[in-house]
């Protein structure tokens, strides 16, 4: 490895460490952090690094990203998206590319041609920064969140075009090419790219739906979680080459990829494992925006730049706001979905080189444009700001509580860990009695025929935090941990203490040791695996021996509740008197203490309401005064 | 005696399926957090119907007026109350010649009937409240306790939710006269039922004692 790869790292990840924090201290979101820090180490700043180079690699960020909110949103819920993805998206792009190039050709005095390149591209919005602030502060669910959504999903998708446009409107003599940008498809007939496209998107859905799942139970199979995570990597990159050779955009394969494999038992696995990928990359990502402003030409020509961003957030504003309107939002939704689109896009960058190439626009221009681009990227996070402090306060609410139930993912009260023998009666109780439970398991023979059962199960390693975070972890009530291996519930205890302090553990315990151990780790309910059968076993074997029923189940009862207390008491002895003993002595003098106890337990018990000695004692004594009187 | 009884109250409150209640839960709601109560939930502390004694006989110990809050069934207590009842009630303990533990207590019956109360009218075809409680009130008798009519919250099947708040508000009325010792049992010892003339059993504030 290089040193100078190192210490570029050590430069990004540095910045991000220090700016991050001190942005969400002040309660400013990440991606501002990430901008400013950008701005700070990139070439206008101190100059330590960055650029385009780190930008074209960290953009695969965004792709992450699609493939995880793919990964959130099921095919129907994507199909009930049509209309604000066919109808809003593409009036967005349509109108804002009008009123742009209108302004443009107006006002700038451009050639039509160039003033059109221009609105289509500013149209865009950053999919990267808007999705970002929206997860980051939970208002994705909202109307005003999903429609944003809706918008940028349609962007993505209207790149295509624009590509295929671009070179028609020439004006200047075409530079070479850049070869990066040469696809399989180029130079092929309409029709025969058209047919390209759809059985590549045709390839992804079916790939996705019926052998993609094999190959992870596959993997699965093998329990190295590097390997489960170096296929999910796999999966995205190999997307990614495919769309970028088609001539389609990554982000949207992979998002499709995504929805596709919604359903599968590996979805918070994926989730868990691209998840860290997708937030250093997409920081990466914001880093280079930021170190990319070119503040030498910002400072040039101030008003010219200044007047740009504004004009072109106010133009874009506007829009949005009468769009929204149109399409009939609540206002307070309304003014959150046109501020968080008000910006330029990350695609900008690409797409005005691409339209200087093609000879549409000259360098000057797109110098400009691109700094523009970017400043009114880093102008959404103080935007959003503003939204949330100053404005929505006035409609008393950020919509946070507008979450439509069977959006995207119902959240479930309880999770289970481990689906064996043990978890499955813990689930079946659940589920007849109305209770739903997110399962998870280790064993993908398992998952695959639970699943074909009808039961929500999840291929995946509940000791890891970012899984048990996928699978809901922050919003359900009860953990109920039902495998066997002590070392792993240790561990999973010890996460869930940690991170997730509101959760109620319910704990399995192979032996009365492992019970202690979970009562010292605070886990007040714990089950002992034979406890409950081995009573009901003995009280069977009293019933044969000719006690009744009755009696027998009672003693039973009065032995459950000894032990119980018993084995709390002795969870908390065994640390003051016997650190000397070692494990198997320990175990046979505990188990003589609780013989001894018990005993005498079951004769002392009080089941004297039942009990007539002292009734019939007193009767007599009555009896003799009577006798003596 | 004294007419005027106050003190700490404990409600052992006894309903199967609460998740069901209409009126019970209402009636509870009103009075679980008084400052005076001790709210004692039977069916949610003994599932298993395996009842702590020593637990129950000191909570008794350290309460005055004890609250039977159940409905009716079948005429007569839920079943775990008249477990409760025969596992806790010791002979030696509560009566008999050493038993003594609960004289000179209170024991109110609070419940609930799903017909109406002409259902309760006594006569050839069918019996009082007062009467079909009979077995309680001997009890008390026998443990020296005073047993004053039950108040009783009759027509639960059919009562709107209007009626259930001014049933919930006489509930809270009638706890927090006996917190305040303003409540005159002896006055009611001829009623079907405490809760029909309340504001001729509870004294005015300036009348306290």
């Amino acid at each position: 490895m290089s040193e100078e790869f190192l210490g570029q790292a050590l430069i990004y990840l540095g910045a991000a460490v220090i700016s991050v924090p001190i942005a969400k201290r002040f309660g400013l979101g990440s991606v501002l952090g990430y901008l400013v820090a950008g701005m700070i180490i990139g070439p206008f700043g101190m100059n330590l690094g960055g650029g385009r180079d780190v930008m074209h690699f960290a953009e695969f960020g965004v792709v992450l990203m699609l493939f995880l909110i793919g990964l959130e949103l099921q095919p129907n819920l994507l199909w009930r998206m049509r209309v604000p993805i066919l109808g809003l998206g593409c009036s967005q792009v349509l109108v804002s590319a009008f009123l742009i190039s209108a302004l443009v050709f107006m006002i700038g005095s451009l050639p039509w041609q160039s003033s059109l390149v221009i609105g289509m591209v500013l149209a865009l919005s950053s999919t990267a920064i808007t999705l970002q602030m929206l997860n980051e502060k939970g208002l994705l669910n909202t109307d005003g969140g999903q429609n944003s959504f809706a918008v940028l999903l349609f962007q993505d998708i209207a790149i295509i075009p624009m590509l295929a446009l671009f070179p028609l409107l020439a004006i200047y003599p075409v530079v070479d090419t850049d070869p990066q940008h040469t696809t399989l498809v180029e130079g092929l007939p309409a029709w025969e790219h058209t047919l390209i496209v759809l059985g590549t998107v045709a390839f992804i859905i079916v790939a996705g739906r019926f052998i993609v799942g094999h190959i992870f139970r596959i993997i699965a199979k093998t329990r190295l979680r590097e390997i489960f995570t170096a296929a999910a990597l796999l999966l995205v990159i190999g997307i990614t080459l495919l769309m970028t050779v088609v001539g389609l955009s990554p982000a949207l394969g992979t998002f499709l990829a995504g929805v596709v494999l919604a359903n599968s038992e590996y979805r918070h696995e994926l989730e868990a494992d691209i998840e860290p990928f997708k937030g250093i990359l997409l920081g990466l990502f914001f880093i280079s925006v930021g170190a990319s402003i070119d503040f030498g030409m910002i400072s040039g020509m101030p008003i010219t730049v200044t007047g740009l961003v504004a004009a072109l957030i106010m133009v874009k504003l506007c829009a949005l706001l009468i769009l929204g309107r149109y399409f009939g939002m609540a206002l307070d939704q309304n003014i959150l979905f046109s501020m968080s689109l008000a910006q330029g896009g990350e695609f900008g960058f690409v797409l005005f080189a691409f339209a200087e190439s093609s000879g549409v626009l000259t360098p000057a221009i797109t110098d400009l444009l691109v700094a523009v681009v970017a400043l009114s990227m880093a102008c959404a996070p103080l935007m959003m700001i503003v939204n949330e402090r100053l404005i929505q306060p006035r409609f008393g609410s950020l919509g946070n509580d507008k979450r439509k139930a069977d959006d995207i993912d119902r959240k479930r009260d309880v999770i289970i860990v481990g689906f064996g023998d043990f978890g499955n009666i813990v689930g079946r109780l659940l589920k007849a009695s109305g209770v739903e439970a997110t399962l998870l398991d280790l064993d993908s023979d398992n998952v695959d025929l639970l699943r074909k059962l009808g039961f929500n199960v999840f291929y995946g390693d509940a000791s890891r935090l970012d899984l048990l975070r996928a699978a809901g972890a922050e919003h359900a009530k009860a953990l109920v941990i039902a495998i066997r291996d002590p070392d792993e519930i240790h561990g999973l205890v010890e996460t869930c203490k940690k991170n997730f302090p509101h959760l109620k553990i319910l704990s399995r315990a192979s032996a009365r040791t492992d019970a202690y151990d979970l009562l010292d780790q605070g886990v007040t309910l714990v089950y002992r695996d034979s406890f409950d059968t081995a009573l009901r076993l003995g009280t069977d074997a009293l019933c044969e021996l000719g006690f009744r029923q009755h009696h027998a189940y009672r003693c039973a009862q009065i032995f459950r509740k000894h032990d119980e207390e018993y084995l709390r008491e002795l969870a908390k002895m065994r640390h003051d008197k016997t650190t000397y003993l070692n494990q198997s002595r320990r175990r046979i003098r505990d188990l003589e203490e609780i013989l001894l106890e018990e005993r005498s337990v079951i004769d002392e018990q009080r089941d004297v309401g039942w009990d007539t000695d002292s009734m019939i004692h007193e009767a007599r004594l009555k009896a003799e005064d009577k006798g003596k009187a | 005696m004294e007419p005027y009884i106050s003190g700490k109250t404990l409600i052992l409150f006894a309903h199967p399926a609460l998740q069901k209640s209409r009126v019970n839960k209402v009636l509870a709601t009103a009075v679980r957090d008084h400052s005076a109560v001790t709210f004692h939930d039977l069916y949610e502390e003994y599932p298993d119907y395996h009842i702590d004694i020593a637990r129950e006989q000191e909570l008794l110990e350290a309460h005055d007026v004890i609250v039977f809050q159940h409905p009716v069934f079948w005429y007569s207590i839920p079943s775990l109350l008249k477990e409760w009842l025969d596992q806790v009630f010791e002979h030696g303990w509560a009566y008999g010649r050493e038993g003594n533990a609960l004289a000179g207590k209170t024991l109110l019956s609070v419940m609930t009937t799903g017909a109406r109360e002409d259902a309760y009218l006594g006569g050839e075809k069918s019996h009082t409240i007062r009467e079909l409680m009979a077995p309680i009130e001997a009890m008390a008798s026998l443990c020296g306790m005073v047993y004053p009519p039950p108040f009783v919250v009759h027509g639960a099947h059919l009562m709107t939710a209007e009626t259930m708040e001014k049933h919930a508000a006489d509930y809270l009325r009638v706890i927090d006269a006996i917190s305040l010792g303003c409540i005159d049992f002896a006055k009611a010892k001829s009623l079907p039922r405490l809760n029909m003339d309340l504001d001729n059993l509870i004294a005015k504030p300036s009348k306290q004692p």
